[in-house]
């Protein structure tokens, strides 16, 4: 244990979490206005992908998560559709979602596996980055990291401060509500269904262009889930929101670096499930607080 | 005369299969309080939503003001002056009393000036309301005055009142009343819907009757008798229930210091509830709803477990036994909510049937349905409850309200119990079908049945119980027999008028 670098542990948590805490947020604002969409793993994986296509052929990786966010909302614009205007059963769109994203993937990146993106450089933030401590844990990141961060409080703003959050939780606490007084349930929920599907574009990107930076099928492996187990771990309320991804991003930095520690003489798979059992310890003891009133029902304006 | 503030004519609105307001034609005056009367179908919500700009007519036209006004949308509707407040209250639990009545303005201040806006209008108008607090917290006549305060601060020209006093205790509608009547001397109309005739006598000028979507008449109800107006309601002559006199036997049902937690979120607990209940005797029960109606009927029923020596059957302790073993037993418990509680939506009546009938009607053998004699029940019941269905095989799902409720509470009493529990047994029900589900309860407690009856409807459970009691805050008040009973005392059994004052200034 002696030969794991504080400094770069905690450090190495913020990065794990981001594409966590992206895909959160943007579920969280989808399950806020009432909609439940399990196919955020589909999404992440899309947008991984999207991402990389954009950042490889133009060479900027700002471009590329540009079309990660579009590639992942236009793929949440499926299940929107599907749910908001079809009616269909919401708990298997969204399953539907994330299988058909982890095929469109693969078939998307094919020519891709093995190339090296363009590198994403570390924001140069001077004074903060050289305070002791702080300065290698907090300071030294990618802008990707602090614009998450910034979407987050964003998020809390619009939900708690202005009048277009005041009606988005309305549609999700009692639609029928919301729309006898004459909010129109549909069009606020797909624009939340397509935020949602950008931010685990963003999410999704963040594995490919920063994190491993790679396309590898399959390589959110489960992050999406994740993300939906924190939304409900944090009450959906956005500052819990940035605990749970920072508890699940410590669990998994704290194995990798482990692992590469050596120090442990149990078998790596063990250490590899920790973050995921530490996780749903996590759900299980924390009793979950009050789900949104209307979360996964059809809404259809027929009374 | 000065031109009507609203004038309705002509409008028409049909819905695949059945036509809801046809050619239908009045005016409301400047100032007045105007009914609308009608039983459950006849078109009135239909009607009102078009006002609203909710619905959208297929024909006629309306005029605000003598201009022509055909809102496409809630929106503009609010905007014209029009203000309406929901029967089933369009609030949203999770957020407090200042966000629900912003989410229902058009460009609602900031939440501090709001709050401070709508202590002044709760306190002038008698309608304290306290803005921060949880609207899932607040009993059903609080939620009421959020809806009303909501429409107050719009300053509305005419205010739409859907049902107001189905959720209110008697001393809550004397100061709705008083509200009303303030804000007619301030020169708002007000269209009241309604099918209590008393309170229609007591607060309205002026009443329009729908019938299958057309007016079938207009009264002046200060004037006209309930009866001819229930009459031209119904379009039949009404008849009430009657029973021969009370005998009541042994003790068959105790309920002893039952006390249980709330079972869900904005639910209530029950406390110490002690009860005995004789052979043959109604028990009605009344109160707001949200005091413990729901979680009695559960620990009633089985559905909720309770101690076991809290609920004793015939002397056997009963509270823990689950819900068809206490059916065997003789105990039987029909549910409030038809729809997916007391009836599963998407099953045939006989597969409904069987759900609650198995145990007692022999509907079940080694493990197997028996469709045959299912069959044969569920066409008993629709026989002799005169539900109106193509057959016994038809979903529930397809059923009116009225008529699937006669299924659900003649599917209990077929099955002889020796106490039943019902919840709202008539609610949503038409006048007729209400008259023909009371008199089959009060037939089975002539037959030596117990029956203990929940419900909203005062005037119901005065008709047919012997005893009286009041849920308060998940307490049980000590019955008290029904006859003789006055409005004022039931009041003060169901003590839910706190904090309420009447309106100050004139009346």
């Amino acid at each position: 244990m002696s030969n794991i670098d504080p400094i770069l542990l905690l450090s190495a948590i913020i990065i794990v979490s981001t594409p966590i805490l992206l895909a959160a947020i943007g579920e969280l604002v989808v399950e806020r206005a009432g909609v439940l969409n399990l196919g955020v793993e589909g999404m992440m994986i899309t947008g991984a992908v999207c991402g990389f296509i954009a950042a490889t052929s133009t060479g900027s990786p700002w471009l590329g998560f540009a079309g990660a966010a579009l590639g992942a909302a236009l793929l949440s614009m499926v299940f929107g559709v599907l749910t908001q205007l079809f009616l269909s059963n919401q708990v298997a769109t969204g399953l539907a979602l994330t299988l058909f994203g982890l095929g469109l993937s693969a078939l998307l990146g094919q020519g891709y596996i093995g190339v090296k993106g363009p590198v994403v450089p570390d924001l140069y933030l001077p004074v903060l980055r050289d305070i002791p401590f702080l300065g290698p844990v907090l300071f030294r990141h990618d802008a990707m990291v602090y614009i998450a961060l910034f979407i987050v409080l964003g998020v809390w703003l619009f939900l708690n401060r202005t009048r277009s959050g005041r009606v988005l939780r309305a549609v999700g606490e009692n639609h029928d509500a919301a729309h006898a007084l004459g909010y129109k349930v549909v069009r606020v929920r797909l624009l939340a269904i397509a935020f949602g599907g950008a931010c685990a574009g963003l999410g999704g990107a963040y594995l490919s262009l920063v994190r491993v930076p790679q396309w590898t099928e399959g390589m959110t492996a489960g992050a999406g889930w994740i993300a939906l187990a924190i939304v409900v771990f944090a009450s959906w309320r956005p500052g819990r929101l940035v605990l749970g991804a920072w508890l699940f991003g410590g669990a998994t930095a704290l194995q990798l670096a482990l692992q590469a520690s050596g120090g442990v003489q149990i078998p790596i798979e063990y250490l590899q499930m920790a973050p995921y059992l530490a996780t749903i310890l996590v759900l299980v003891i924390l009793r979950a607080g009050r789900a949104p009133g209307s979360l996964g029902r059809s809404f259809h304006a027929s009374s | 005369m000065t031109t009507p503030l609203l004038e309705l004519s002509g409008l028409t609105k049909a819905y695949p299969g059945v036509v809801a307001n046809s050619e239908v034609s009045f005016d409301i005056a400047r100032g007045e309080v105007h009914a609308l009367l009608g039983e459950n179908g006849a078109g009135k919500s239909t009607l009102v939503k078009t006002i609203y700009g909710l619905v959208q007519p297929d024909a006629g036209t309306m005029r605000l003001d003598g201009q022509p006004f055909a809102p496409p949308e809630p929106r503009a509707a609010r905007a014209a002056g029009v203000a309406m407040v929901f029967q089933h209250f369009s609030l949203f639990d999770a957020m407090s009393v200042a966000e629900n009545v912003a989410l229902g303005m058009e460009t609602p201040p900031a939440l501090n000036r709001l709050a401070a806006q709508i202590r002044e209008v709760s306190q002038s108008y008698g309608l304290p309301l306290d803005p921060d607090r949880i609207v899932g917290d607040l009993s059903a006549g609080e939620r009421q005055r959020v809806e009303i305060v909501r429409c107050l601060l719009q300053e509305p020209r005419l205010l739409i009142m859907d049902e107001p006093t189905s959720v209110l205790t008697p001393q809550e509608v004397q100061i709705l009343f008083e509200t009303l009547r303030k804000l007619r001397a301030e020169g708002v109309s007000i269209l009241y819907i309604s099918h209590k005739l008393e309170e229609i006598r007591t607060i309205c000028d002026s009443a329009t009757i729908l019938r299958h979507g057309k007016v079938v008449g207009k009264c002046d109800p200060k004037v006209t008798a309930a009866r001819d107006m229930a009459e031209q309601m119904v379009g039949a002559t009404l008849s009430t229930p009657s029973r021969a006199g009370g005998r009541t036997g042994e003790v068959v049902l105790e309920l002893t210091g039952l006390s249980a937690p709330a079972p869900r979120a904005f639910g209530t607990a029950l406390k110490h509830i002690d009860l005995s209940l004789r052979a043959g005797e109604v028990l009605g029960i009344g109160g707001v709803a949200g005091n413990g109606q729901d979680e009695l009927a559960m620990a009633l029923s089985g559905e909720m477990s309770v101690a076991p020596g809290m609920i004793r059957l015939k002397g056997r302790e009963i509270g823990t036994v689950g819900v068809n073993a206490r059916r065997r037993m003789g105990l039987l418990c029909a549910p409030e909510e038809r729809m997916g509680h007391a009836a599963a939506p998407d099953m045939s009546l006989t597969e409904n049937a069987l759900l609650t009938a198995g145990p007692r009607e022999d509907l079940v053998r080694h493990g197997f349905l028996r469709w045959g004699r299912a069959r044969g029940f569920a066409e008993r019941v629709i026989e002799r409850f005169d539900v109106r269905t193509p057959g016994a095989g038809t979903a529930a799902r397809a059923l009116s309200g009225g008529n699937l409720q006669k299924f659900v509470i003649g599917r209990e009493i077929m099955q002889r119990p020796e106490v039943l529990v019902v919840n709202q047994p008539t609610w949503g029900v038409d006048a007729a079908a209400a008259a023909t589900i009371r008199q089959a309860l009060l037939d089975l407690a002539e037959a030596g049945a117990a029956l203990i009856v929940i419900s909203q409807d005062l005037d119901e459970l005065m008709e047919i119980s012997d005893r009286f009691a009041a849920l308060n805050g998940g307490s049980l008040s000590a019955p008290r027999p029904a006859e003789g009973l006055g409005i004022d005392e039931i009041g003060m059994m169901l003590g839910g008028a706190h904090d309420m004052t009447p309106a100050h200034g004139e009346g």
